[in-house]
This record gives structure tokens, sequence and C-alpha cells, in this order.
């Protein structure tokens, strides 16, 4: 499995899927953050919106997420103030420059994100920037790994790890599910390259017996984590159960803001909030494609309810979604290997 | 979304630093960093730079997508080499 978006979407883009053999299968895991992000926080965040003097300032891949009963993209149409922005220090800066209005930027993604910012909201309570605060939506990766293989849903051989969280926690973070689990751990680079080589790493442990944990991103990963981000999550942050799409509650996967700096945590500014009740869309698999129980072709509303252009789940929004991957390049996919196995039938004779 | 990319540091005062990527200059924040210099390469994530790179990673990472490129290439001419030395 790959756990993360980004290598789902390198691997099919490169064609890498494409050429691996048949009796090797990548299974995409629950490594989008967008996609895993539940409604209740989207609601939240739609609804914060909707405030009068509130500025939401989010990553794009969240604007046509939909919530239960809206979007982010549908808020703004209605005349709410929702900003991309590249950076949660570009959201800081709006803060400072408009000391009028309320500026909540919307705190989702995985360990590689937390830091950058837990250092905005520690830079907030230094200068008093007492219009800036986060909506924490944060995750975090190898509990939510534990919890797959714990589920006993899917078989998972080997799991290809996320390069950039492992930057940031350092590869010794998953130890424990070689060892617990007798599972192998890849972290792998973007490229292709990288991609193909942590996947014959993750082979020749599973020929050889073995369940540890490798680093092929040896330029950008080491055993040990990033300690001055680690310390600046560990500052601003707590551990917390969360709750993931697909994958439920799972046990100190997340991470709330803490005590010290709750001016800043949007949760508690906008406490009583008026939230649509819940309710599933109608047929929406997302949560089985992130546990990787059905790829999105199983779903019964890929490429006809669901479309980029008319996304009914998260996992057909986010450009790193498997839906939106498989609906990209999943064509392209097939073709190639049609003509493979053509070439093969005329080798043959 | 987990997406980073490389940057050279072009300028630096405290935290705050100039990086280049690819020739397109922009602020970064470097604080998660040991000892930044000007000159060093860091790998960007959402503004912040969260590890630096040695010159051997540099030289590995345009060794990668030097191979890739040039796999690119042969399969626009026909070729099929998609994964050529030094990947």
């Amino acid at each position: 499995m790959e756990v993360c978006g980004t290598h789902t979407m390198a691997a099919f883009r490169t064609g890498l899927r494409s050429l691996l053999p048949q009796n090797v299968r990548l299974l995409s895991g629950p490594g989008c953050p967008v996609c895993v992000t539940t409604d209740d926080y989207l609601d939240r965040a739609i609804a914060i919106a909707g405030r009068a003097g509130v500025t939401v300032a989010t990553f794009g891949d969240m604007l046509r997420v939909p919530g239960t009963v809206s979007s982010l993209e549908k808020a703004r149409a209605a005349g709410a103030d929702v900003r991309v922005v590249y950076s949660p220090l570009d959201a800081l800066a709006e803060a400072r420059r408009s000391p009028d209005r309320e500026l909540v930027f919307l705190g989702i993604g995985f360990e590689t994100t937390a830091p950058a910012v837990a250092w905005t909201l520690r830079q907030a309570a230094e200068e008093g920037l007492q219009n800036y605060s986060v909506l924490c939506g944060h995750k975090t990766m190898p509990r939510a790994m534990a919890a797959l293989l714990a589920g006993g849903e899917v078989h998972i051989d080997g799991f290809v790890c996320p390069g950039h969280v492992s930057a940031i926690i350092g590869a010794a973070a998953y130890d424990f599910i070689s060892r617990d689990f007798g599972v192998p751990c890849v972290v792998a680079g973007f490229e292709a390259a990288d991609i193909a080589a942590a996947i014959e790493m993750l082979l020749r442990q599973l020929v050889e017996g073995r369940a540890e944990v490798e680093i092929e991103y040896s330029r950008c990963v080491g055993r040990e984590g990033n300690e001055r981000a680690l310390a600046a999550m560990a500052e601003v942050f707590e551990e917390c159960d969360a709750e993931w799409r697909g994958l439920g509650t799972v046990p100190s996967s997340g991470l709330r803001i803490k005590m010290e700096y709750r001016a800043h945590d949007a949760a508690h500014r906008y406490e009583g909030l008026t939230l649509p009740p819940s309710q599933k869309a109608s047929g929406c698999r997302c949560g089985d494609v992130l546990r990787g129980a059905i790829t999105p072709l199983e779903c019964p509303l890929f490429g006809v309810r669901c479309t980029p252009a008319t996304p009914v789940g998260a996992c057909m929004v986010s450009q790193e979604g498997a839906c939106a991957a498989f609906h990209r390049f999943g064509s392209r996919a097939r073709e190639k290997s049609s003509r493979r196995e053509a070439d093969a039938s005329i080798q043959t004779l | 979304m987990c997406l980073a990319v490389p940057a050279k540091i072009v300028e630096l005062q405290g935290t705050d630093a100039v990086v280049e990527i690819e020739g397109v200059r922009r602020k970064a924040n470097v604080f998660f960093i040991e000892e930044p210099k000007v000159g060093d390469y860091v790998v960007l994530h959402a503004g912040f730079a969260i590890r630096k790179w040695t010159e051997d990673d540099v030289a590995e990472y345009r060794r990668i997508v030097s191979a890739m490129l040039d796999a690119a290439e042969g399969r626009r001419s026909g070729g099929a080499p998609w994964i050529s030395e030094g990947a």
C-alpha cells in the first residue's frame, strides 16, 4: 500500500502502475489529508465561513470537497470570504493586514504540514495577534497505518511510507508497525524511480522473510525526524483521538491545540455553531477506497454520478485522491495494460 | 498535499529567506533548519523549509530527474527506456 496521496498520483502520472507485474498490486491508502477529513469538520468550516467579519483561508484542495449539504466553494459563491493560500504564512500575513477581520486557517494535513501551522500559532501568540485562529484537523500517519492492519479487512504485504511526513517524524516512527505486525515499511521519495526502488526493497524484504523499516528516500529522510519541527508541534499541539473518513475513530491519531493556545483555537472560539444533521452521501464509497478495501472502479458512482466536474465524494475532488487519480489516468493505464497483453500475444505467436 | 520541492536559499535574514526554485524566487521560512546559510539547498513545503540537502542529495535528485526526462524523450521517439542509469 502506498499510504501517501502524492505517491498515488505520482505512480499514476508516471505510468509506473501500468508497468508493474500482475502479482504486484499498489493499493491506495488513507494518506490524502483532504480525503480523510470528515463531513463534520467541513460543516464547521463552512459554518464559520458564513459568519460576518470572518475570512477563512485554506489550501485549495479543500474548496470543492462536499460537506453534508454544502462546500466552501458554494459558501464563497453565496458571499462568504474564503481564500485559497499556498502557506499558513499567507494566512498569518492576511491577519496582520486586516485587524478588523477574524482570519481562520483550516489546519488540515499530516505531520508535514502541522509544524508550519504550529509555527504560525506560536507567532500569533507572540505578536498578540488576536484575530488569527486555526480550525485544527491535523492527523498523524503511523497510528492510521496500524489501524488498517489491526482492522484486518485488507491484506497489506508492505507499506510504501510517505516521504515528507517521514522527513518530519523520522523513519523510526514506523518501527512498531514492522515489529508488531510483521509488515515491511520502506520510506519512498516521489519520483517514479524512487517509488520503483521502494517497491523493489519491499519485495526483497518479503522474499527474504524480513519485516523492517528501510529508507529509500535517504536524501530527505533519516531514522530520526526534524527535531525543530517536532518541538514546534509538541509546543502547540497535543495528541488526541481523531475521526477519519473511512477509518472511523483512530486512537491517538490526531492533534488538537493545547490549552495555552486556546485563544487561537477556532473550535473554541466558534463554539455552538449550528451544523446540519449528518447524512451519508448515497452510494459514495470513499471510505472503502480510503481503507484500500475496494478500488475506485468498484464504486457504482465512479465515472457516472461522481466525476471531477461533479464530485460526490472527497476522493474525487482532491488532486491526490485515489478516485481522481483513477479517473484521470485509469483509462490510459488500462489501455497500456491491454497493449502489453497484445504485444505479449504477438511475441508468443 | 505533502508535495515538497528542492530550493536554494539565495537571501537570508533570521528565519526569513528568499529561495530559488528553477529560476523562480519566493519567500520561505527556514525556522526548522539547523544553521541555514545562503547557498544551502532545502526542501520546501507550504512555505517552510523542512530539510536541508547536501550536495550529494542534490546530485542524486538531478540524476533521477534527468533520467526520467531522458526516458520521456525516449518514449516520444518511440523507444522505451523509462529508467536509465543513475535512477
